[in-house]
């Protein structure tokens, strides 16, 4: 029954024991890959250069809240157990900082300063990560003119997600049809049992990993707790945003009251964006050196909530909080729409999370929707 | 890999003092190919960096014919303008572009044209003038209404002579603060509309400048019964990709860059004058 599902179809897993997943990590390292994968740093889940499985982390859970993030210690021995920490992937194709050329000024050139780039393997991406870099991949890569240094690092990427075996209180993926299953986007894919992994190749970059691994056949009653678990993940979700017609009339509700409340709270920190795996607004500014005769570009992360971001020199396009906290979420629930063809929101729930304050962007895009102070 | 953060190296060929705090820079691609390969539409713009300073974004105000240079007329307002003000013949910028869509040059092939520009915002508006000039018969009625602050602040004067005298040509001038000298009126370059005898089906309506002026000219425009659709402007936010990335150029789901600076009226109107954004 189970091995007919269409979704059991296209993956056609195999079992790898938790034991086993050690031989996964000598794979990717014999194939030249650096590892990435998540590690407990900070009070926190984050993704970082692993040279062995049993660097993963065991039992560790998290809850998360509005403006609240919180690891637990369970007694399981799960390793994907977490939902996602404070970044995804975004850090790792879009640098927060980094050397766009450098110049001379006699005689005057300038040159591209190329990223330093070696094969990654990403273990345990989510579902709403990877989404997220699809809209980050047509932002940075479809237009006219694709950006070197993203495309760089985007393809030395080998990127080998998880499915979501449960949902943070802050997940809302289901409503934006990114999660919290794997679909798409990935080269390797994992389901998370309590005796070990299902694992199946995405593509043929996975392939080649895949094949060196001595797999075990998955049962039906494995298949069918793949299955079970992101759909019970799925249900358990208790936020979600309104149908993407109805996120339209954002821009028709650019004086309704709601926007002032939200100002009174927002602090304008800039969490929400830093933390948001689809915001890509960067600064540019030029560093010289301190004898004059060199200089570089550098880029770096640059939020819609911050003073200089709608500066024209003289005045600021957006100086107050209200304007700034209407920008952004007016941008990423309908601007994007006309932009990319799709909200710039994959239900992650991280700016939730990570707002120092607690706001909530699904609470707040319904009360500004609401009827009653409807404008124009 | 071609690298679109990366400048070309130019050099001036020329420096005008237009005004106390105005320059023109006649520019020329260091590498010859680069220069050949140069081609713009009136309206766009370049990213202009001074060495070790900054990138700012200048419209270009020659004509597109010109193949051998091209030219930016520079307002000193911040630290990288004023750093390029104290460059002369023979120094070194670089430059990335053409950048953004211009002006609707093809489209309104026949029809009479209005240019309104206000304050010192004249420059993107200038590359149009010149371009009507050389394709004089492409072109319907032409008018030119130009506003500043004070008096002095009007600069090529004797080219707006020269542009008068041409066959169907109207000049008019404002100045909010007037001399004696001033031959033009006082007051607003929206008030000059109202002595327009307009041709409104036939007019299309080019606009550049500070905002509130734009947004009194569109006011004043669709009184007159020119439609939305033939009303198009330059806006001006703050620019550091020149390729629709860096995010601080939208107005609603548009980009300055890419898809401006130039605007039809009916693309912005939901967001035009809608303070903060």
């Amino acid at each position: 029954m189970n091995s007919q599902d269409p979704q059991v179809v296209s993956r056609r897993p195999g079992f790898l024991t938790r034991d086993a997943l050690e031989k996964l990590f000598i794979v990717l390292s014999q194939l030249g890959y650096q590892i990435l994968g998540p590690v407990v740093r900070d009070g926190a889940i984050q993704f970082d250069t692993l040279s062995a499985a049993d660097q993963l982390p065991r039992g560790v859970s998290n809850d998360q809240q509005p403006g609240h993030y919180r690891l637990e210690q369970g007694e399981n021995q799960r390793q994907f157990d977490w939902n996602h920490g404070p970044q995804g992937l975004k850090p790792v194709c879009f640098s927060p900082r980094e050397v766009l050329w450098a110049e001379q000024s006699n005689p005057p050139v300038f040159n591209p300063v190329p990223p330093n780039i070696e094969p990654t393997a990403v273990v345990g991406v989510r579902a709403c990560d990877l989404a997220a870099l699809a809209i980050q991949d047509r932002h940075f890569l479809s237009g006219s003119d694709p950006d070197p240094h993203y495309r760089q690092r985007r393809e030395s990427l080998l990127l080998i997600g998880v499915d979501c075996a449960r949902s943070a209180a802050t997940c809302f993926c289901a409503s934006t049809g990114d999660g919290p299953a794997l679909d798409g986007g990935y080269d390797i894919g994992m389901a998370e049992l309590d005796e070990g992994f299902l694992i199946w190749r995405e593509s043929d970059k996975g392939r080649t990993v895949i094949d060196q691994l001595d797999l075990l056949p998955a049962s039906d009653a494995q298949l069918e707790t793949m299955l079970q678990s992101t759909t019970q993940a799925s249900l358990a979700q208790q936020r979600n945003l309104p149908d993407c017609d109805e996120l339209l009339l954002l821009y028709k509700r650019l004086e309704h009251a709601h926007w002032d409340n939200v100002a009174e709270r927002c602090l304008s920190c800039g969490n929400c964006t830093a933390v948001c795996p689809t915001c890509f607004c960067y600064e540019a500014s030029h560093e010289m050196s301190l004898d004059g005769e060199t200089a570089q570009m550098v880029r770096q992360w640059d939020s819609c909530f911050s003073a200089t971001h709608s500066s024209m020199g003289q005045y600021q396009v957006r100086p107050t909080v209200k304007q700034r906290y209407r920008q952004w979420l007016t941008h990423k629930l309908a601007g994007w729409q006309s932009q990319q063809g799709r909200i710039g929101c994959t239900g992650c729930g991280r700016c939730i999370a990570w707002c120092p304050v607690g706001i909530d962007l699904t609470a707040e895009t319904v009360a500004v929707l609401e009827e009653g102070s409807l404008d124009v | 890999m071609f690298d679109p953060h990366v400048p070309h190296v130019a050099v001036i060929d020329q420096r005008v003092q237009e005004s106390p705090t105005i320059f023109t820079l006649r520019l020329q691609y260091e590498d010859t190919r680069v220069q050949d390969a140069f081609e713009f539409d009136p309206g766009q713009f370049n990213m202009v960096t001074l060495f070790g300073i900054g990138e700012i974004a200048i419209s270009i105000v020659n004509d597109p014919l010109d193949s051998h240079f091209f030219d930016h007329t520079i307002r000193v307002v911040g630290r990288v303008s004023e750093g390029m003000s104290k460059l002369q013949p023979g120094d070194h910028v670089g430059i990335r572009g053409p950048f953004g869509r211009g002006w609707p040059m093809e489209q309104i092939k026949g029809r009479d044209i209005l240019l309104i520009t206000g304050g010192l915002g004249c420059a993107p508006l200038v590359s149009v003038i010149r371009y009507l000039m050389r394709r004089r018969d492409d072109y319907g009625r032409i008018s030119i209404l130009q506003g500043v602050k004070h008096a002095d602040d009007l600069i090529w004067k004797e080219q707006y002579s020269v542009w008068s005298a041409e066959k169907d040509v109207r000049v008019l001038l404002a100045a909010d603060v007037a001399t004696q000298s001033w031959q033009g009126q006082q007051g607003m370059v929206t008030e000059l509309i109202a002595q327009l005898p307009l041709r409104p089906q036939r007019t299309v309506a080019l606009l550049c400048g500070p905002e509130l002026m734009m947004l009194a000219a569109v006011a004043n425009l669709r009184e007159k019964g020119v439609q939305d659709g033939d009303i198009w402007f330059s806006m001006e936010r703050n620019m550091q990709c020149g390729i629709g990335q860096c995010g601080h150029c939208q107005i609603g789901p548009k980009t300055v860059c890419q898809d401006g600076p130039v605007f039809c009226y009916d693309e912005l109107a939901d967001f035009f004058g809608a303070k903060g954004f």
